[in-house]
């Protein structure tokens, strides 16, 4: 059957199961928006290509199916340049198409001319340039195969306009016979004989702690690590990147690691004398000073990416496996094992939890908001299964600090990258891909300036997201290290509650727009946006600027050096 | 003293490079998705050499070799093993392996003293591939070390252009 590239390549993304595509057309990409007309493909109309990308890592991230996204060339493409450096530091699934100008028009700077491919190949585990409409379908398998399969990431392909307007022979759709990737070959299976080690290490170890990272949740090994977890009687702590891959009301579980980390976690990966690493990287935003990191503990680690293993820490055992299959494997390894005796390890914990439980103070004489019970009130109000999104700032640190993470796939964060203005686009993928969960997105007010845009796509798509802004008039996290590390020179970090006037925005954007001062108003205004379903709804808390995120470790020091909340330290 | 001389003189345990021989798709962009990953994490290429292979219309093969001290080994292999084009990649043991530079270069040699200057380089091998009113191009394709004494040589004069190769390698053949 002789069809256009451009049929080709609809036809081929509905093959791979494709069901929406956010994007953004324009002079190169036009031929391909054509057959979507066609198609039973949903295509969202975004009104910025940054959102499309972060709408297609929200879909990912709350599916665990790859993200579809489509824009055009030059501008369209540099847009989304954003979303596919967060994928690939998040290892998340995306597919980008991007249009490209005609074949004879590369490299001679014609109008909307860019070197995408070029430009991309550091933030995308790989990408396309179609030379040819026949290699279409082909491509746009190997495309899906490589986002997905291994350590997942983005991908992008660019086509030439006249690529997708010349005929091609359609002999239906690419099947892995098809495949040309002769160098990829992505990490599968288990060697059971180092899976048998690492149980052993495991029961020989005084203070064990399972160290789990995003790759539980890119494994789905959710339910085979609170078997090995509950079996073994070992404490677990979840990165910010492996939020609801363990129940936070768990009594193993010790909260997050890191530089906000909770003190339990912390202290637990110092005292550690065995850490297991199962699909983290060692980040250093964990780690804090690499050479007082878990400074008395061996290492299991576990990551599907070779290239992880002694990149940061060398692994005393190194498991080469996807979190998909190692960790149930280590869990039935661990169920025909006597678990040892933790009391010891669990009483040490257990202090160091009486001690430093998360704190926050109480409403000062000023009567303004604290935005950790703001968030503490959104999670209680929040209906069962409810999905957060987040910015990047203080606001993000609290939403993963004080939400009571109970499923995988609820929180939805921009971890490796911090790229602001991430929650409200990703908030609404993640209502995309999963319809029936609330999803709440909650953002600072400086994040929310940078893609609010997306909430005129939310309303006009029928996507009903909830957006709390902390508003604390500032750059709070810039503030914060201000304040605690430049003397209290704050430095271009103030915004302004009032401009722009957020209830009034919302509502010129078609959404519900709420605003709330009296900590007294603060239940009924979410129960309030919980009710509506018919449109987006804005909540500007007008939150106490003065909040510092703790703990804190900071930038240069070792955990051991972290700093608790001021009330604590006292008695420390 | 150019580093490569210094190189030279050291033993070999000290060897402060590695060779690495890739086999690569032979597909547009691939040696920028390779530069572009020693650049980004810092890996230092010392020299780099690309040909197609025999199978040329697939594969195409990098001779490269790494500054030993910018990073280990085994993290460069892992990172350079995840760019898809890269099909393979063995490092290339020195003791096991035949290993070749071309180096090319134009002197200037006054008249009197040409007939030593190309004795010198009969001495070596090199062979004279041009001349002109008193200079002359030669080659000389060898073993890296006996480049670099070559090029020491060439130093002695006035040298007007000089080119290498950098390094290609292949595994040595087993004998029996
Ligand atoms: C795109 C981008 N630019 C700059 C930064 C640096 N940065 C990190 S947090 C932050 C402040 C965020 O402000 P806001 O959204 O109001 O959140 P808050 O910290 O006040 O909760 C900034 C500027 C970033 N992470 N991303
Ligand atoms: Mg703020």
């Amino acid at each position: 059957m002789e069809i256009t590239g451009a049929q080709a390549l609809i036809k081929s993304l509905e093959e791979q199961g494709t069901d929406v595509i956010f994007g953004l057309p324009g002079g190169a990409i036009l031929p391909v928006y054509d057959p979507i007309l066609d198609s039973s493909i949903r295509h969202i109309l975004v009104r910025h290509e940054q959102g499309a990308g972060h709408m297609a890592e929200g879909y990912a991230l709350a599916t665990g199916r790859p993200g579809v996204a489509m824009v055009t060339s030059g501008p369209g493409a540099t847009n989304i340049v954003t979303p596919l450096a967060n994928a690939y530091m998040d290892s998340t699934p995306l597919v980008v198409v991007s249009g490209q100008v005609s074949r004879a028009a590369i490299g001679t700077d014609a109008f909307q001319e860019c070197d995408i491919t070029g430009v991309t190949s550091g933030i995308t585990k790989h990408n396309w340039l179609v030379t040819d409409a026949n290699d279409l379908p082909r491509i746009v398998a190997e495309a899906f195969h490589v986002a997905t399969t291994g350590r997942p990431g983005p991908v992008l392909i660019d086509v030439p306009k006249d690529v997708a307007q010349s005929m091609m022979t359609w002999n239906g759709p690419a099947t892995e016979a098809d495949l040309d990737l002769p160098g990829y070959r992505p990490t599968k299976g288990v060697d059971h004989e180092v899976i048998a080690q690492a149980i052993a290490m495991i029961l020989e170890a005084k203070r064990p702690v399972l160290y789990v990272g995003g790759g539980v949740l890119q494994g789905n090994a959710s339910a085979a690590l609170r078997a090995l977890a509950e079996r073994l009687g070992v404490p677990v702590v979840t990165t910010l990147m492996a939020r609801g891959a363990f129940p936070d009301t768990h009594p193993q579980h010790l909260g997050m690691p890191g530089m906000h980390g909770h003190y339990t976690a912390i202290m637990a990966i110092q005292r550690a004398d065995l850490l297991v690493s199962l699909g983290a990287r060692f980040d250093d935003r964990v780690t804090g000073k690499l050479d007082g990191f878990a400074p008395v503990a061996k290492i299991i680690h576990l990551d599907v990416d070779r290239a992880e293993h002694g990149k940061v820490r060398r692994p005393d055992l190194s498991i080469v496996a996807n979190a998909s299959e190692a960790v149930p494997a280590l869990a039935e390894a661990a169920a025909s094992v006597t678990p040892s005796d933790l009391r010891a390890w669990w009483d040490e914990l257990h202090g160091y939890q009486a001690k430093h439980p998360l704190a926050y103070d109480p409403i000062d004489g000023n009567g303004l908001l604290k935005p950790q019970m703001v968030v503490e009130t959104l999670n209680a109000l929040a209906p069962a299964g409810t999905i957060v999104a987040s910015g990047v700032g203080q606001h993000q640190m609290w939403a993963s600090q004080y939400w009571q993470f109970e499923e995988p796939r609820t929180w939805i964060n921009s971890g490796g990258a911090g790229t602001m203005g991430f929650a409200v686009p990703s908030a609404i993928g993640a209502k995309v891909g999963r319809p029936d969960r609330t999803v709440w997105a909650i953002d600072g007010d400086g994040c929310f300036q940078m893609t609010a845009q997306e909430l005129v796509t939310a309303r006009a798509e029928g996507i009903p997201i909830k957006v709390a802004i902390l508003n604390n008039a500032y750059l709070g996290m810039v503030r914060q290290w201000q304040e605690m590390f430049y003397e209290e020179r704050y430095s271009e970090v103030y915004l302004s509650p009032d401009l722009p006037n957020y209830v009034q925005w919302a509502e010129a954007m078609g959404c519900v727009g709420i605003r709330v001062d009296d900590p007294a108003d603060v239940a009924s205004a979410i129960e309030r946006a919980n009710s509506i379903d018919d449109r987006p709804v804005v909540i500007d808390f007008r939150t106490d600027a003065s909040e510092k995120v703790f703990p804190m470790v900071p930038a240069g020091a070792t955990n051991d050096e972290v700093l608790v909340h001021p009330s604590q330290r006292l008695h420390s | 003293m150019t580093p490569e001389a210094v190189d030279h003189e050291l033993p070999a345990e000290e060897k402060r490079h590695h060779v690495l021989s890739v086999l690569v798709e032979n597909k547009a962009g691939v040696l920028s998705r390779v530069a572009g990953l020693f650049s980004r994490r810092g890996f230092n290429i010392f020299s780099l050499a690309v040909a197609p292979t025999d199978d040329s219309h697939r594969f195409s093969r990098i001779t490269i070799v790494v500054d030993a001290a910018s990073a280990p080994l085994e993290q460069i292999v892992n990172q350079l093993d995840k760019l898809i084009n890269v099909v393979e990649i063995s490092h290339v043991n020195e003791h096991q392996v035949v290993e070749r530079e071309l180096l090319l270069a134009s002197i200037t040699v006054p008249t009197d003293q040409m007939a030593t200057a190309i004795s010198l380089c009969a001495n070596f091998d090199a062979e004279v591939v041009d001349a002109g009113a008193g200079e002359i191009t030669v080659m000389l394709a060898d073993h890296p070390d006996k480049i670099n004494a070559f090029q020491e040589l060439l130093s002695g004069y006035t040298v007007d252009q000089l080119h290498r190769t950098g390094l290609v390698a292949l595994p040595k053949l087993i004998t029996q």
